[in-house]
């Protein structure tokens, strides 16, 4: 208290707060080469967010004090979430697991985007419904459904609306109901 | 009420914190006593379940006390309009409305309507909950509906609503509710104080109010109030909704909802829109700016069928595929477990958590014949064919399960372009930091080259069956190393474009052809070409209306109904609530914020012959949704449950109704199965069970329960239970109990705590238990799912699970196997 008043920091959120460990330390955001302005993906307040980036790696994730909604503010998940984008049990390869199989196997990307494209075209093939019993269109399958959106963006829901639409798959939900 | 907001939206609660420093008064509702409460000025206890009681007792305080704001409701509520003759009340039915089928086991709407008009409703299943008449409209050729401006017809929606509300007096609050009279009766005061002219109140709310049978009634019911007290489309006011996803708001508005097309335009039913003009016709009121459905639905065709949406082929409607029946997630699933459903994207959802009786939803998934799962790590939901907690209880195995998984790993939000949509509309752009590693990919980029991929293996198809995906316009853009569609040229797309590029305003939406728009709502957030979501002008640079950051959909409005901010000759209620008004001089609208109503229509307009659309409301008609102008305190059209909130209990209840002989809401949808059964012997389960959210985790867990510093947050599974049900069932604080339904038995830490108070109900002790819903057998912080022991019982309305008020009994120790 006595170091805190001489030294002018009353509050001991200044100099006399520093120890030898802290002096070594520097802000996670130093180095940083580029700043993206983004928004927070938990709840739906949508609080701005300061993705730094060195490396093309995000380093550190912060509230952004320029958004009239948030102001710098974030939760305990929002200032977590530069672990979100680099958590140790992200996944980053397709896995795949065979009918019956006990393990999950490797595909290729481009392999498994071929394999669902076929899934897809043949469960729509088998289960088409053009009309129902009296005759009136239908134009759909109901043996393909989806589920999720409420975590994606605006874009990508319109594109997954768009995409099955066309394809006849009317039993599209998402969060909004749960 | 029905929300935990300090906890569960922390930084939204910055600003009730920021209002209560200058003197707001802050009353918290809720079952259970959190930071929210503890935050609060006045905390109120209530039984979970009893909320229309509690809001239909403040509806009855108002009007027996002459509370409401007379002028108000009296130019912008239906207050005045008179009801048909045959319509009939819960009071002269013993819980019911008119028009109930008990065979049917539904309502047959059609004697809630208007006396002299049938009014469509804004949103819901128009088709379905308006009676197919000779006289479908308003205005225009079609008679106004009856009205008494003195509010004393019997058949009146006021007195009909004092009538209905009567028996809601405090002492039935207590009743119901176990809230003392006098504390209920203090919170009915204060909000009748700070309400009128000079003041306004607002209510929020979250899953606490949605997740019941009577989900829906809930909102209406606070709707009522705010309508009396002349709390909305006023600064300050409003029925708040705290949404519990980033673009929750924006996947219901573009949705991915089987139900509703972009800008909730409903999905064509087999039943009822055989073409467009029949669509229209069924679903669109001539009045207010509904009356341009066409316009909308023809720009959506366009954006979707391009120039395979032409005149001659009904600009494509006929493409698009139809609905028949309630085609929602748990109806899905129970088809998924008959083996119906064979194939299944999961885009970001893990439902082997997150969806009631999640038990059930993990069974049918072992039915189904492939699996997709897009999600940052290796959910519940993409691993329950080799460790769900059936395998380990021997109910599945492995080998006998036929299910091919694909589990494609995910962009995060930093890596990836786009915009969410928020719980206040407001769409905000967010760039991308850097690229995806690995395999990682966007939804975006899946969606895209999923499509493209079956488009080019069905080109030169000539199956009616492949005519409407070959007929999709499905060429956007790519950009970088792994060819992203270019997320602003979607946008743009959803903005629409005209002969002379990007749309900015819905207005300009035409039904011939020369529009395209992917969503009306949206239209304007591309306005001039230039991304105006993506606006980041600093809040404290700008007024406190901050209508520079970002984009809310309608056009760029910040509060909707706006209009009614001001009084019917547009001067402003108060100084002091000053929004927007009308401004003779100029001969516009001016304020604050966007208009909502043509910037340019006087105050005393009447529609004369030949208007349509806005043109046919009044100057002085704010509700510019609704057929009639008015905001609805009687809902004539529109819901499946009544046109007035009524208290049922939920499904599961230790209590009959003290109300009505109708315990239940009759219409509530019920899927009893071996696999879905519901509690009733209410002495195996006596207790009433609560499911909630906490601050370090985020439903069912993907996005919190692998990240280190959360799960190390909150490591474990755990029941709030109070001392006195802690002494009942000899529960220790920090040991283990099984809590059990009909559905299943989870374990978790016990939490002994004074926050969850016993209530005193109907002259009996009743205990509630509380659980948070966020774990599940994988990541870094494991435990039971909350979901296992909920049944899948849900709104009429909107098909919601009712996962805040069931039942349950609880006992100490351990599940069998888990057993130190």
């Amino acid at each position: 208290m006595l170091r805190q008043l001489g030294a002018r920091d009353p509050l001991g959120l200044g100099l006399t707060a520093r120890s030898e460990a802290t002096a070594g330390r520097e802000a996670r955001i130093l180095g940083a080469e580029r700043v993206a302005r983004s928004v927070c993906p938990y709840c739906a307040v949508g609080c701005g967010q300061l993705v730094y980036v060195r490396n093309e790696r995000v380093i550190q994730i912060e509230g952004d004090p320029d958004s009239p909604i948030s102001r710098g503010r974030l939760c305990p998940k929002g200032a977590a979430s530069e672990q979100l984008v680099n958590s140790p049990l992200r996944e980053y390869r397709v896995k795949y697991r065979r009918p019956y199989g006990t393990e999950w196997e490797d595909l290729s990307l481009d392999q498994a985007m071929d394999m669902i494209a076929e899934r897809v075209i043949e469960t729509r093939r088998r289960t088409w419904e053009e009309e129902d019993a009296e005759g009136r269109p239908l134009r759909r399958t109901m043996g393909i459904a989806s589920l999720g959106g409420a975590t994606l963006d605006d874009e990508e829901n319109y594109l997954i609306k768009k995409l099955f639409t066309g394809l006849g798959v009317v039993q599209v939900e998402n969060q909004a109901r749960i | 009420m029905g929300s935990n907001m300090a906890e569960c939206h922390p930084v939204g609660f910055q600003w009730v914190m920021e209002a209560k420093r200058r003197g707001a008064t802050v009353i918290h509702v809720d079952p259970r006593y959190t930071r929210t409460s503890a935050n609060a000025s006045l905390y109120v206890p209530i039984r979970a379940g009893t909320d229309i009681a509690f809001l239909g007792g403040i509806v009855n305080y108002i009007l027996q006390n002459g509370r409401e704001f007379r002028e108000y409701v009296t130019a912008y509520t239906n207050a005045a309009t008179i009801l048909r003759e045959d319509f009939r009340d819960t009071e002269d039915l013993s819980g019911l409305f008119s028009g109930w089928d008990p065979e049917q086991g539904a309502y047959d709407p059609a004697s809630w309507q208007y006396e002299g008009m049938v009014a469509k409703p804004a949103v819901g299943m128009r088709e379905v909950t308006v009676p197919v008449g000779e006289r479908d409209g308003h205005r225009g050729d079609e008679p106004e509906p009856e009205q008494d401006p003195t509010l004393e017809h019997p058949r009146c929606v006021f007195q009909i609503l004092k009538r209905h509300f009567s028996r809601y007096t405090p002492e039935v609050v207590e009743q119901v509710c176990g809230v003392p009279a006098e504390l209920f009766t203090r919170v009915a005061e204060t909000l009748c104080q700070n309400s009128g002219r000079d003041r306004t109140t607002a209510f929020a709310y979250a899953l606490g109010w949605t997740q019941h049978s009577v989900g829906v009634q809930n909102i209406r019911c606070a709707a009522i109030i705010q309508l009396l007290l002349g709390n909305i489309g006023r600064p300050g006011g409003g029925i708040l909704a705290l949404r519990g996803h980033a673009s929750i708001q924006g996947s219901t508005d573009i949705p991915t909802l089987f139900d509703l097309l972009p800008g909730y335009l409903p999905m064509p039913h087999a039943h009822h829109h055989p073409d467009l003009d029949t669509y229209c016709r069924m679903d669109a009121p001539p009045g207010g700016y509904w009356g341009r459905m066409r316009e909308y639905t023809v720009s959506l065709l366009r954006a979707y069928f391009g120039d395979h949406a032409r005149a001659d082929n009904d600009w494509g409607f006929g493409l698009l595929p139809r609905i028949d029946g309630d085609h929602s997630t748990y109806p899905t699933v129970l088809a998924m477990l008959d083996g119906r459903v064979k194939g299944f994207f999961l885009l970001g959802e893990n439902p082997a958590v997150g969806s009631a009786n999640s038990r059930l939803h993990r069974l049918a998934m072992a039915h189904l014949e492939w699996l997709v799962v897009r999600d940052l790590v290796e959910i519940e939901s993409a691993s329950f064919w080799r460790d769900a907690p059936e395998i380990a209880s021997g109910e599945l195995r492995t080998k006998e399960i036929p299910t091919e998984v694909f589990f494609l790993p995910a962009a995060a939000h930093a890596e990836k372009d786009g915009t969410f949509t928020n719980t206040q509309r407001l769409l905000q752009w967010h760039e991308r930091a850097v690229e995806p590693r690995g395999d990682c990919r966007s939804e975006l980029w899946f969606m895209y080259h999923l499509g493209r991929r079956i488009r080019e293996k069905l080109a030169g198809s000539s199956d009616p069956r492949d005519q409407a995906i070959l007929a999709l316009t499905w060429d956007y853009p790519t950009r970088g190393p792994y060819q992203d569609p270019d997320a602003e040229a979607v946008l743009a797309e959803i903005n629409g474009y005209g002969p002379s590029g990007p749309l900015s305003t819905f207005t300009e939406l035409k039904d011939d052809g020369t529009t395209s728009c992917g969503c009306w709502i949206y239209c304007g957030c591309f306005a001039g070409g230039v991304n105006q979501a993506a606006r980041k002008k600093p809040g404290r640079e700008q007024s406190w209306v901050a209508p520079e950051w970002g984009w809310a959909w309608p056009a760029n409005r910040r509060i909707l109904y706006n209009r009614a901010s001001a009084d019917p000759q547009g001067r402003p209620w108060s100084e002091r609530k000053r929004y927007i008004w009308w401004d003779a001089t100029a001969g516009r609208w001016t304020g604050h914020d966007v208009a909502d109503i043509k910037a340019d229509m006087a105050p005393d307009y009447r529609p004369g012959p030949g208007a349509r659309a806005e043109m046919l409301l009044r100057g002085d008609e704010p509700f510019v949704m609704q057929a009639d102008g008015k905001a609805w305190l009687f809902a004539p059209a529109g819901l499946r449950d009544g046109p007035l909130p009524v208290h049922y209990e939920p499904h599961e209840s230790p209590f009959d109704n003290p109300l009505y002989e109708q315990r239940a809401n009759p219409a509530r949808q019920r899927f009893e199965r071996s696999e879905n059964r519901t509690n009733r012997d209410r002495r195996r389960f006596p207790y009433v069970l609560t499911s909630y959210r906490l601050t370090e985790h985020h439903t069912a867990g993907g996005m919190s329960r692998f990240v280190p510093f959360l799960a190390e947050l909150q490591p474990e599974m755990f029941c709030e239970v109070s001392p006195q049900l802690a002494a009942e069932r000899q529960l220790v604080n920090g040991g283990w109990a099984v809590i059990t339904t009909e559905r299943s038995a989870i374990e978790a830490r016990v939490l002994v705590t004074d926050r969850i108070k016993p209530l005193r109900v109907g002259g009996r002790t009743v205990h509630q238990i509380g659980v948070p819903w966020h774990w599940g057998n994988r990541g870094l912080a494991r435990g039971s799912s909350a979901n296992d022991v909920f049944p899948i019982l849900l709104d009429p309305n909107v098909h919601i699970q009712e996962t805040k008020a069931a039942t349950c009994d609880i006992r100490p120790g351990r599940l069998p196997g888990k057993e130190a």
